[in-house]
């Protein structure tokens, strides 16, 4: 192991890494943001949008990411939708994210007890009041673990966007080997930049989780 | 209509192509998922047994599986130990590998869990009966925990014919790399063959893959 070169090539892994982070937290935002509107047509049971919902749903579970990347950076421009490494890298996580929020935050709001609902309504609360404040706060606490598996899945999947020319950890690594034959080195500070994004994320998510099951509301 | 770039699968053998690099794909998914699945078992039921060896060693395998991404996993497997050990792996065998060790240690994770979700009473009235142990497994605990078991393996099968899209960037000519070829070599006659052929492959992936999630949310349903 060469810690001089090590040294010399920190930078270059922080920048990687900042990027990672970076195109991981926006794109993990969005998909959320995706999750939690397309849970919403789904349990109002809004008309065509529901079906157009579920139809998304599984398009984007049952598809690789790479391939969705692929098809965003490669086939789209062709129909004049261009988007930059960045912008693709966000958009791809966000899509294949978003099936998955979905999943998480609507068997949260079904495992929701009718009664509660029921019993709200008759208190007099409206349709509103009712989800943004019995439903809800239940739902949350149990959409909360596959919620954070997913946050964790999906910041594990970025590991692909150097396939759309994104200067991320993986890219970084591999040029460093294919340029200089570091491979021991490289794989080293792959390993560790990894961990030191990952394993926060997923302590936290241990830690998220065994909060939340004191917030059983008597389930 | 714009051009979508649709006629260059039909052209030639661009369409056998593309299916024989989805193949290459699946083939490396289904020999791994066979290997995973044995061994899964065989791990499963080991660690099912509580503060035994096997339960750390699952534990401890499961935890770096777990926080390492799957690329991450091949690239060690493709770049550091051909240079640790000199020995020659090409991509495709070392994509078996990783998806073994992969696959693995989540069978051995969901067979632990599916024996382990058994009530004691089962095992404690068979043997009462007079089964010995190597029958109660036989025929009270594993029909019960296949039931479980089904429907997650199929989920982790198709999570893993998913994840060897990746294979193409270890070298593999898998559908994504003939995908380039035939996008490069028609781009003159068909300039918008990149949608075509991507397209394409989206649609091939979600219809491998689709049955059988769906089967195993059906059969999810059925043994509750």
């Amino acid at each position: 192991m060469d810690w001089a070169y090590i040294e010399s090539v920190l930078p270059l892994y922080g920048k990687a890494a900042w990027l990672t982070l970076r195109t991981g937290t926006a794109g993990i935002l969005l998909a959320a943001l995706t999750g939690l509107l397309c849970a919403a047509a789904i349990h109002w049971r809004i008309p065509v949008l529901r079906k157009i919902t579920a139809a998304y749903v599984e398009l984007s579970r049952n598809t690789p990411l790479l391939v969705q990347l692929f098809f965003i950076y490669y086939g789209l421009p062709k129909i004049g939708i261009k988007t930059d490494p960045e912008a693709c890298g966000i958009i791809g996580l966000a899509f294949l994210g978003g099936g998955y929020m979905t999943e998480a935050f609507r068997s949260g709001v079904e495992a929701v007890d009718r009664i509660q609902e029921e019993s709200a309504l008759s208190l007099g609360l409206t349709r509103f009041q009712t989800f943004l404040h019995v439903i809800l706060p239940q739902a949350a606490a149990i959409s909360a673990p596959a919620f954070m598996a997913n946050v964790i899945f999906l910041m594990k999947e970025t590991s692909v966007f150097s396939a759309v020319s994104l200067m991320d950890l993986m890219f970084t690594a591999k040029d460093q080997i294919g340029l200089y034959y570091r491979t021991t080195e490289s794989l080293f500070l792959l390993v560790g930049a990894y961990l030191l994004i990952l394993l926060p994320l997923s302590l936290l998510g241990t830690f998220w989780e065994r909060r939340l099951r004191h917030a059983g509301f008597g389930t | 209509m714009p051009d979508l770039g649709l006629e260059v699968l039909w052209k030639g053998k661009n369409f056998v192509r593309l299916l024989g690099g989805l193949w290459v794909a699946l083939r490396i998914s289904l020999i791994a998922a066979g290997i995973s699945v044995v061994l899964g078992i065989l791990l499963g039921v080991a660690a099912s047994r509580k503060r035994s060896v096997s339960s750390v060693v699952l534990r401890v395998w499961l935890g770096i599986i777990h926080i390492m991404p799957q690329m991450v996993l091949l690239f060690l497997m493709y770049f550091g130990t051909t240079r640790l050990f000199s020995w020659n792996l090409s991509g495709e065998v070392a994509a078996v590998i990783v998806f073994s060790l992969w696959g693995t240690a989540e069978m051995g994770d969901l067979v632990r869990g599916a024996v382990s979700s058994i009530p004691a009473i089962q095992r404690e009235s068979a043997e009462a009966l007079g089964l010995k142990p190597a029958q109660v497994y036989r025929w009270i605990i594993l029909p019960q925990a296949v039931r479980r078991l089904i429907p997650q393996s199929i989920n982790l099968i198709t999570r893993m014919i998913k994840t060897t899209s990746l294979v193409t960037l270890i070298g593999v000519v898998e559908i994504l790399k003939v995908a380039q070829q035939i996008i490069e070599a028609n781009r003159k006659a068909s300039p918008n063959a990149a949608f075509g052929v991507y397209l394409a492959i989206f649609v091939m992936y979600y219809l491998a893959c689709r049955p059988l999630s769906l089967a195993a949310k059906k059969l999810e349903k059925h043994w509750r």
